[in-house]
């Protein structure tokens, strides 16, 4: 601790200790505790404490003050426990009787504070710190903790509650570490006093017939086995597990979630994955026992397990099959469903489930389709991944929700009922067949996903979500398709697809719904991104109103769709695709017009989205080489950097630091390879001076050397990054070099010093080459970039400041006392 | 009598009445038989292998047959859809009845009435077709006309002044108003969240509450939101009014409708909107307010062209308190409810009666134009379909869906121009209805049998059904149901100075029983409890009483009995009292004491008493004394 720290700290303690000045701020003494436990961490807090008494003097005081706030009672208990985690610094607490104090049962516990949810979870963390070493194992016993712990399992606050089962399982770890498993015999007498004492009440409670209590225990079961693999957790399954069978046997199961999550946890540790223990038989029970949607979480975990019995797995693939057994079972058209769970059908009590009410049947699907789109891009399968059966199902499941399902059998047709016009499996259905797009599909169920994504597309119904959903899916269906094709091109069955798209991506880019709209131009954006050069979607495209009506949608009256409509358009005008389709032929008479609407969008939008948009386009157009930029950059660059320097959004400015690195790429041609064997040949130095001053024709010197000092850190860093590559390609140089502080430069240094503080109106002087090169050497841009890179409040989160803050504050409050009279 | 609406479907059958001279409407081939026998093709003429009458459109009138509508007392109406068949009931019927309905039903329903007898009478049509209404000539007619049921009982549209007569005997009520008919039942209109001044009523008595549902919509639209809870507790539901599309969704629609006509604008277009003068035209215009900036339509045209245009736009502003909160709230700012005035204001929508006069001048495209009469049939829809027809540029956008697009269609082809269908009904749909039915519990649902199984075309639909517990009883046309109550009880009123008479005894905790003697006093349905008349003088002549005078004798009142007589106790009394040789019998309802000795029985029952002995009298009396002892009096 440094010595200004030491120095405030005895004012501190004094501000925490007068109950007269409350702690308004519970951050603060939060970030007081990090401090302390950072200090702690790198250093002995005996040592600590022995300098600072006053420290020692403030957990005192918490044991007699009576008045003592909630707050810093919660506050103290913490601190105590951070210090006590040392062994002999909790012994020379321990010497004090502080520690008995705190945590005993003469403590906070029998006072009213206790009632205060904080003070009860400070209690907890500060045992939870100090429970590291041999001697806190034997304290948690002596001072009554552990029982206390029993009943805090059950305490009001889910916070206490949580907390006070993980610290059982802590010291249940703490008490058993270091033991081998024989001296684990099955006596009591061969357990530890402490681990006994849990034992006994996880025993107790796991024999309760309140399925809370139930529940506790079994918490307190998987952190353990969650936390530690030593050998002695499988002691104390030996112990336990014949208590958890019993559990197996009632009906329903009581805390199945929780069960479910024990043994997860185990089969997750390698002490149990290796033992011959019943772990893998009782899953495989629990599974077939759990309801459907209890079941499915717990297959999930067993799918996803490295080392599991491949019965199990196959079992748990089919359990999150299950629900899709059953909707393919009832679309089943003659001559029957396609078989999913290798010949069994979808079993009653699924159906059950799906058929009791549409919430559970949507929460079933959901989760049963969230799952699957889980496990897909696993490699360890039990099975082949049924790949075709489970487009059927997904098929299926958007057909009985948009209604155009016509089932024979009666469980298809009360589905039909339940899941009509029901959003959350529509979203759930097309993610998920948007991930089986990864998969194949032969031509004939390609055909059926573009059918019923076009359905989904056209349908006036669909909600905005859900068509945003169904302009995805098919994105992925078409690049999977033009992908297994083994060419870009869009395969020869998308092709009338595509054609099919564009009227309904017309109507929907009318729509009056703007997240519709906005939808529709991203989905072009992305056909256009992979597609735009394919004479066959160029033709459909340029028939269509498409590129006419993105176009308008740069007055859009949502700022989103404008910034959705400027991505569509930049990357139309990259493919020379935004003629309307009444001028195909000439698509540069359109062009024209483009960059100065982007321009005007630039300049005047209200929001920051669509100038961003704008921005990434331009650097698009620039990097790429597009035609119009092309003809003159400099020229281009110039009318951007007039605009992007006066912009508020700093993303904008970002942007133009970006579009300003890649016209400097450009300018400067590539770097030298830093592996080549000859030293790097600088460019000629009548070269560099005349990038320089294009650089300071189109403003990119002076927006550069504005925002390196941008209020806001990114745009600042990105400049500085900037600058410091500016410099390194004139370093080799020394002609230019040679300006030295001539009184241009020196007036340069002048306005850079008065823009650093603040003063932006003052322009910058005239910026020669030399001039330049002479600013970019003189300034400290190494440093400026460490000063940077550091958070933007490093200054303000120094302990000295948060001391001092404290103080501040209380000595404000004071003032206000002061005014009372 | 619940609402009575007019069947216009009927007017599907006729040629469109065009507003000028269709070379092409009159040029269509007459129709002949089989055997080529031509004598209908004055009637009946050919389109597009359609066969349509020639004649002046005729409106299938409400069931006439099976009750004698003069015998009707009062018509409830729940909308101004529901009340086009009015001036055919009160104006020729001998109807002498009243009707109930709210302001804006009958104002509204007015200008509908008026447009519909205006689009009629200004294109008078000298030719009345009625030869093809013979039925053994019907029977040869191709569908749809050999399938029309009843064209006997078709008529032609009313006039205004049977408009203005049928209107004058309509009474004005206000939601939740309670109207008394004939001291029988209670009728009360509650807001139905479905148009301006739509209605559903509660027909109640002291006892019993029938709840009529009609016409009723629970999405957020201009007029007052749904009154549900005044729904609770009915002994029945009638339910009629859903949606006629349950599949489309109202939201849906109305983007699909504003992205057609975006699109067909965008493309030089024109849009022809189908519509009535009232009701979702107000929404849509409040949605295109919204929508035309965004869609690049500012400079686009808007034309209403009907003949209760101006009416229909001003009146919607001046129903404040039908209106919904949000609207409402806008009357105090004080701003017009519908943004439609701001539309009229900057000249972006324009209304006129006709397309003759002002219209013509103005006229600009590519336009929108909303003009009625849905059916196609007539009204200036028929102009703008003649015009605009042959040219695929140009949309159609049906949205209201009383009429099958494709028959309303049907007299046009061959068209090119385009044709959208986006049914805007706001009504409630199945899943409303089964919402609305848990919320509001009745005892029974009666709805028509329509409603109680999936659309013919969706038979595997069941969502598309009234799904309730118990099941809805259903009806079909003409069919007569009892509905499943029956009036158990009257409120009977007291008149306070016998109520004072009364000296109430309690028999159990909470409950005291008096017995009264009074004259029931019944007028009007109403029943009144009055003290009885003093006992009349003894007359002293031997003059005969009149019969007004002929009230009953007021005798002696014997007391009442309740209570149970204890066997075991009863038995040890009559021991006590001299009687042996007693035998006790159980029986199914109850005890027979034997008095063996004296050859006397009594039956002990839980609701009677009876001592059977032979000849003495005394016995009895005796009896019947010990019997009384275990009994309390009032």
């Amino acid at each position: 601790m440094d010595s200004e720290c030491s120095r405030l700290l005895p004012a501190l303690c004094a501000v925490l200790a007068d109950p007269r000045q409350p702690v308004t701020d519970d951050t603060c003494l939060e970030k007081l505790l990090d401090w302390f436990k950072t200090v702690a961490e790198a250093e002995s807090s005996l040592l600590l404490l022995q300098e600072n008494p006053c420290l020692v003097e403030l957990l005192s005081h918490t044991l007699k003050s009576q008045d003592m706030s909630a707050r810093v009672l919660s506050f103290s208990l913490r601190l105590a426990g951070i210090f006590a985690a040392q062994e002999n610094c909790f012994q020379y607490l321990q010497q004090g009787e502080l520690m008995l104090g705190l945590f005993g049962e003469a403590g906070p516990v029998g006072l009213p504070a206790w009632s205060v949810p904080s003070v009860r979870s400070g209690w907890i963390q500060g045992l939870c710190s100090l429970a590291q070493h041999p001697s806190a194992e034997q304290f948690l016993v002596d001072c009554g903790a552990v029982d206390t712990l029993f009943s805090l399992q059950g305490d009001s606050s889910l916070f206490v509650a949580s907390a006070a089962s993980q610290l059982l399982a802590q010291a249940l770890s703490l008490s058993l570490q270091g033991r081998d498993t024989p001296q684990l015999g099955s006596q009591d007498s061969d357990w530890p006093s402490c681990a006994r004492s849990i034992v006994g009440h996880l025993e107790e409670a796991l024999r309760s017939r309140a399925t809370p209590q139930v529940t506790q225990a079994l918490k307190v079961l998987t952190t353990t086995f969650g936390r530690c693999h030593h050998p002695w957790t499988q002691a104390l399954w030996m112990q336990l597990s014949p208590l958890v069978t019993c559990l197996l046997e009632k009906d329903p199961i009581p805390a199945a979630h929780s069960v479910a999550d024990l043994f997860l946890t185990m089969a997750r540790s390698p002490v149990f994955a290796s033992s011959d223990c019943d772990l893998w038989v009782m899953l495989v029970r629990t599974l077939s026992r759990l309801s459907p949607t209890q079941a499915g979480p717990l297959a999930l975990g067993v799918c996803k397990l490295h080392v599991c019995p491949l019965a199990l797995r196959t079992q748990a693939f089919d359990v999150l099959l299950q629900p899709m057994a059953c909707i393919l079972e009832a679309a089943a058209q003659p001559p029957g469903p396609s078989d999913l769970l290798d010949g069994t059908r979808g079993s009653s009590s699924m159906a059950d489930t799906l058929l009791a009410s549409t919430s559970s049947c949507a929460g079933l699907l959901c989760q049963s389709l969230a799952h699957l789109g889980e496990l897909q891009p696993l490699s360890h399968s039990p099975r082949p991944w049924p790949q075709a059966p489970l487009l059927e199902a997904t098929l299926a499941t958007l057909r009985f929700c948009n209604g155009s399902a016509v089932p024979l059998s009666s469980v298809g047709v009360r589905l039909c009922g339940i899941l009509a016009g029901c959003v959350r499996v529509q979203r759930a259905a097309l993610d998920f067949l948007a991930a089986l797009s990864q998969g194949t599909g032969s031509p004939d169920l390609v055909m059926k996903v573009s059918a019923v994504l076009l359905e989904y597309l056209r349908s006036p119904d669909s909600s905005p979500m859900v068509l945003k959903k169904a302009f995805q899916a098919t994105l992925q269906w078409l690049l999977t398709t033009s992908q297994a094709g083994g060419s870009c091109d869009p395969s020869p069955h998308s092709q009338p697809f595509i054609g099919e798209l564009f009227p309904v991506m017309q109507k929907r880019l009318c729509s009056p719904c703007w997240e519709v709209r906005d939808s529709a131009l991203e989905f072009l954006t992305h056909l256009t991104a992979h597609w735009g050069g394919q004479p066959g979607f160029r033709q459909a495209l340029l028939a269509s109103d498409a590129p006419e009506l993105a176009k308008q949608l740069l007055r859009d009256p949502e700022g989103y769709v404008r910034a959705s409509a400027v991505a569509a358009m930049g990357q139309l005008a990259a493919r020379g695709l935004h003629a309307s389709s009444a001028h195909p032929e000439q698509p540069g008479a359109q062009q024209k017009h483009l960059l100065p609407e982007l321009m005007d969008i630039l300049s005047s939008d209200s929001e920051g989205f669509p100038r961003r948009a704008v921005m990434q386009v331009f650097t698009a157009w620039l990097r790429d080489g597009h035609a119009e930029v092309a003809q003159d950059p400099e020229r281009f660059m110039a009318g951007v950097f007039q605009v992007v320097g006066q912009d508020l959004d700093w993303e904008v400015r970002l942007q133009g630091l970006e579009l300003a690195g890649v016209f400097l790429a450009q300018v400067l041609g590539p770097p030298a390879c830093p592996y080549a064997a000859a030293p790097p040949t600088a460019a000629p130095s009548v070269q560099l001076a005349e990038v320089l001053r294009a650089l300071g024709r189109v403003r990119v010197l002076e927006f550069a050397f504005h925002t390196l000092f941008d209020c806001d850190r990114p745009v600042a860093r990105k400049s500085c990054d900037l600058l410091l590559l500016l410099r390194a390609r004139t370093a080799p140089d020394s002609r230019l070099q040679g300006a030295g502080r001539c009184p241009d430069t020196a007036a340069v240094e002048a306005t850079l010093q008065a823009w650093q503080e603040g003063k932006q109106g003052q322009p910058l002087g005239e910026l020669g080459p030399e001039v330049v090169v002479a600013v970019l050497w003189m300034l400290d841009l190494e440093g400026l970039q460490a000063t940077l890179a550091e958070s933007s409040d490093h200054v303000e989160q120094s302990p000295q400041s948060l001391l001092q803050d404290m103080l501040a504050t209380a000595a404000a409050l004071d003032d206000h006392e002061a005014d009372c009279y | 009598m619940l609402d009575c609406g007019l069947d216009m479907t009927s007017t599907l059958n006729f040629l469109p009445l065009p507003l000028v001279q269709s070379p092409r409407l009159s040029n269509l081939p007459g129709w002949s038989l089989k055997d080529g026998n031509a004598f209908l093709d004055k009637e009946l003429k050919e389109c597009s292998g359609h066969v349509f009458v020639d004649s002046v459109p005729e409106f299938c009138l409400p069931e006439t047959e099976l009750i004698d509508l003069s015998t009707v007392d009062v018509i409830l109406i729940s909308n101004y859809h529901c009340m086009m068949a009015l001036p055919y009931i009160t104006e020729h019927t001998g109807f002498t009845g009243t009707v109930y309905a709210t302001e804006p039903t009958v104002q509204i329903g007015r200008l509908l009435m008026e447009e519909l007898v205006n689009f009629i009478e200004r294109v008078p049509k000298a030719q009345s077709a009625s030869l093809w209404k013979n039925k053994d000539i019907q029977r040869l007619l191709p569908s749809p006309l050999k399938d029309a049921v009843e064209v006997s009982t078709w008529r032609r549209c009313y006039t205004m002044q049977e408009v203005n007569s049928a209107l004058s005997k309509i009474q004005l009520v206000g939601y939740s108003q309670k109207i008394e008919l004939f001291g029988a039942v209670q009728v009360t209109p509650l807001s139905s969240g479905y148009a301006l001044g739509s209605s559903n009523w509660i027909i109640q008595s002291h006892y019993e509450k029938v709840s009529y549902v009609s016409g009723s919509s629970l999405l957020t639209t201009h007029p007052q939101p749904m009154d549900q809870a005044s729904l609770k507790n009915s002994d029945v539901l009638i339910l009629t009014g859903l949606t006629q599309i349950p599949t489309a969704n109202p939201d849906g629609m109305v983007g699909e409708f504003c992205s057609n006509l975006a699109l067909t604008v965008r493309n030089g277009g024109n849009v022809l909107v189908p519509c009535y003068p009232s009701g979702v035209i107000y929404d849509l215009l409040e949605c295109l307010y919204q929508y035309i900036d965004s869609a690049g339509l500012s400079n686009v045209p808007f034309y209403f062209i009907s003949p209760v245009a101006n009416s229909s736009l001003e009146f919607s502003q001046i129903f404040a308190e039908w209106l919904c909160h949000n609207k409402q709230t806008k009357v105090y700012l004080p701003e017009p409810p519908f943004p439609h005035a701001e539309l009229i204001q900057t000249n972006k929508l324009k209304h006129y009666p006709s397309i003759h006069g002002d219209f013509s001048n103005d006229f600009r495209q590519p336009c929108v134009v909303f003009t009625g009469h849905p059916s196609l049939r007539f009204g200036d829809v028929v102009h703008f379909m003649e015009l605009w027809g042959k040219s695929s540029l140009n949309t159609v956008i049906f949205t209201e869906p009383d009429f099958s697009y494709l028959e309303a269609l049907a007299p046009y082809q061959p068209l090119a121009m385009k044709c959208i269908y986006c049914p805007i009904d706001t009504r409630l749909n199945f899943i409303q209805v089964s919402k609305l039915l848990k919320e509001v519990q009745p005892l029974h649902v009666v709805c028509p049998e329509q409603y109680t199984q999936p659309p013919p075309t969706q038979s595997h639909r069941m969502d598309l059904m009234i799904d309730c517990q118990p099941p809805a009883m259903s009806y079909r046309r003409a069919e007569v149901l009892a509905l499943p109550f029956k009036r158990r009880y009257e409120k009977i009123e007291i008149m306070p100075e016998l109520a004072d008479s009364l000296v109430p005894m309690e028999i159990k905790p909470g409950i005291s029983l008096a017995t009264v003697s009074a004259v029931l006093h019944t007028k009007d349905n109403k029943h009144i409890l009055q003290p009885p008349p003093r006992p009349s003088q003894p007359t002293s002549g031997k003059k005969r009483k009149r019969v007004s005078d002929d009230i009953p004798d007021c005798k002696a009142v014997k007391p009442l009995l309740s209570g149970a007589i204890p066997v075991e106790q009863f038995v040890q009394t009559l021991e006590k009292h001299g009687f042996s040789d007693i035998k006790v019998e159980d029986t199914a309802k109850g005890h027979i004491v034997l008095l063996q000795e004296a050859e006397t029985l009594i039956q002990i029952e839980e609701d009677s008493t009876h001592i059977i002995c032979d000849n003495d009298e005394m016995l009895r009396v005796r009896l019947r004394d010990l019997v009384l002892k275990f009994l309390q009096k009032f």
